[in-house]
């Protein structure tokens, strides 16, 4: 997904003369031909991030479209109050496109995992989020963000389904519907493990590529005409993350919410993805005893 | 006095428009520290009026100091930004001026700030920006305090500029010596040694300001330490 995030966006900086690429030394290696093509428009501000949001702040300005690239550790958490001032405060907007999410180099440890950044952005006003589960989604969704002006995270990960669904910015997709049974929300590269879980069982699964805006509209019409109103989040970050965002998506009805994704607590351990999906109960196996346990 | 042009403004007129946001004729260094070096950027080295604030080969100035900023109001209202009754409303709960700027809410104001640190990161984003649209007259220029210059942002943004060789960008840095910790060794070394152009100044000398403001500085950024009377 990350060398799509390159490509693609080496393509869009030949063809709109308004985007800017701004790296932290991060995947700089990856844009040394853009770079070459347009020096004034690819800039690697070498490992300072307060600069990297700071200055995309400035570019954005200026009237340019700028797409800011680092580890989501260092793109969000490190410079948060750069992201809430320099971009949201000033009133402009930006692309922040990030790799490694929660869990994907577990043998880099507790400093390249970022399961709240999501949540953080959701402090802040305006923000678009994209959490795209396969390539050619990330592909997609980079061109709707960087011919758009707003305030839009697209979240990259490691984790990816098998295949590519033919999302709609700002939609969740219907990929399973059932009459009975739980909604589940499956958020980007988690659907193909959730789909899995919920093999069997009667339940409905909304796809959500993109989960800022949260599509309260496909969430209602999903649960329409049901005597209850369960819904499953399932979320490649911080559990319970789009939990308030249900909330006020079913005021006016009762309803039950059951918020699954990457636990607040440290694991401390290091290992591979896998084990580490496995460790937050977001593989198929835990997944499905969760989701029908509690069903 | 009775303000009803910009024009009929000269440096003396600003007292009078700080006291409308005081209420006081004299003011204590913190507030006033800035006036001098704004004054002679906007009167006579600037190319920004209010009817070309919007225009994209405007010359920038960002505000980064954002505390005390009555006296950047005054020089906005002298210039014709703002109207003169507009002080009167500081800080008030519709009023446009805050005790930090907000961009949103001022013509001619570049940037919102406050939070220390964030001006010349911006600056830089600025620089880059016109740079990358062939706007490669407009000059950007940033205003900092020296106890702001202890947020790191602020190295982030000074190490790249110079190396960068962003020669639009200027700094202003108005030294009255409040940095807990002082700056061993001066804070013009600060941007030399990352390879900017620096020179300090008397920072209520108009004309040593002016001639700060316009030296040469070919292929590098600029860094003008203007030094006023100690905070305390």
């Amino acid at each position: 997904m990350r060398d799509r995030f390159i490509s693609t966006a080496t393509a869009l900086l030949d063809e709109d003369p308004r985007l800017a690429v701004v790296l932290a030394d991060i995947s700089a290696a990856g844009f040394d031909s853009a770079a070459a093509a347009h020096p004034d428009r690819v800039l690697n501000v070498g490992i300072r991030e307060q600069l990297l949001i700071g200055a995309t702040g400035g570019l954005a300005l200026t009237g340019m479209r700028p797409i800011a690239h680092t580890f989501a550790s260092f793109l969000v958490e490190r410079p948060f109050e750069q992201v809430k001032l320099d971009l949201g405060h000033q009133g402009v907007g930006a692309v922040l496109v990030s790799a490694l999410g929660s869990y994907d180099w577990p043998a880099g440890g507790r400093t390249h995992m970022s399961p709240a950044d999501v949540a953080l952005l959701d402090t802040l006003p305006g923000w678009t989020v994209h959490v795209p589960g396969h390539a050619d989604e990330a592909d997609l969704l980079l061109r709707d963000a960087a011919a758009g002006d707003g305030l839009v995270y697209l979240r990259l990960s490691a984790q990816t389904n098998a295949s590519a669904r033919p999302i709609t910015p700002g939609r969740f997709l219907t990929v399973r519907e059932s009459a009975t049974g739980p909604v589940v929300v499956a958020v980007g590269p988690v659907l193909d493990e959730v789909l899995r879980a919920v093999a069997g069982l009667d339940a409905t699964v909304l796809y959500a590529a993109t989960v800022r805006p949260f599509d309260h509209a496909a969430l209602r019409t999903a649960l329409a005409g049901r005597a209850s109103a369960d819904v499953v989040l399932v979320e490649p970050y911080l559990a319970g993350t789009s939990t308030p965002f249900v909330s006020e998506a079913l005021a006016d009805r009762p309803h039950r919410v059951l918020g699954l994704g990457v636990s607040r607590e440290e694991l401390r351990h290091y290992g591979t993805m896998d084990e580490h999906i496995a460790a937050h109960g977001l593989d198929a196996r835990s997944l499905r005893e969760r989701i029908s346990s509690w069903a | 006095m009775t303000l009803t042009t910009a024009d009929a403004c000269t440096a003396t007129d600003l007292a009078h428009l700080m006291s409308r946001m005081t209420g006081a004729e004299k003011h204590g260094p913190a507030a006033s520290s800035t006036l001098d070096a704004l004054w002679v950027l906007y009167d006579r080295v600037l190319r920004i009026t209010p009817d070309t604030a919007d225009a994209q080969d405007r010359d920038r100035f960002l505000l980064s100091k954002g505390h005390g900023p009555m006296a950047y109001y005054a020089v906005l209202a002298a210039k014709g930004f703002l109207d003169p009754a507009v002080l009167d409303t500081f800080g008030r709960y519709d009023s446009p001026l805050g005790h930090h700027p907000d961009r949103t809410l001022i013509p001619g104001v570049e940037i919102g700030s406050g939070s220390l640190g964030h001006g010349l990161p911006l600056g830089v984003g600025t620089a880059l920006g016109l740079r990358a649209q062939g706007l490669t007259d407009p000059a950007v220029w940033v205003l900092i305090g020296d106890a702001e210059l202890d947020e790191g942002s602020n190295h982030e943004a000074l190490a790249y500029a110079g190396a960068a060789g962003l020669d639009r960008l200027h700094t202003i840095v108005i030294d009255n010596q409040s940095a807990t910790h002082g700056w061993t060794g001066g804070i013009a070394s600060r941007f030399t040694a990352a390879g900017w152009s620096a020179v300090t100044v008397d920072g209520r000398d108009h004309d040593a300001l002016l001639e700060a403001y316009t030296r040469p500085h070919p292929d590098r950024p600029h860094a003008v330490v203007a030094v006023v009377e100690p905070k305390n």
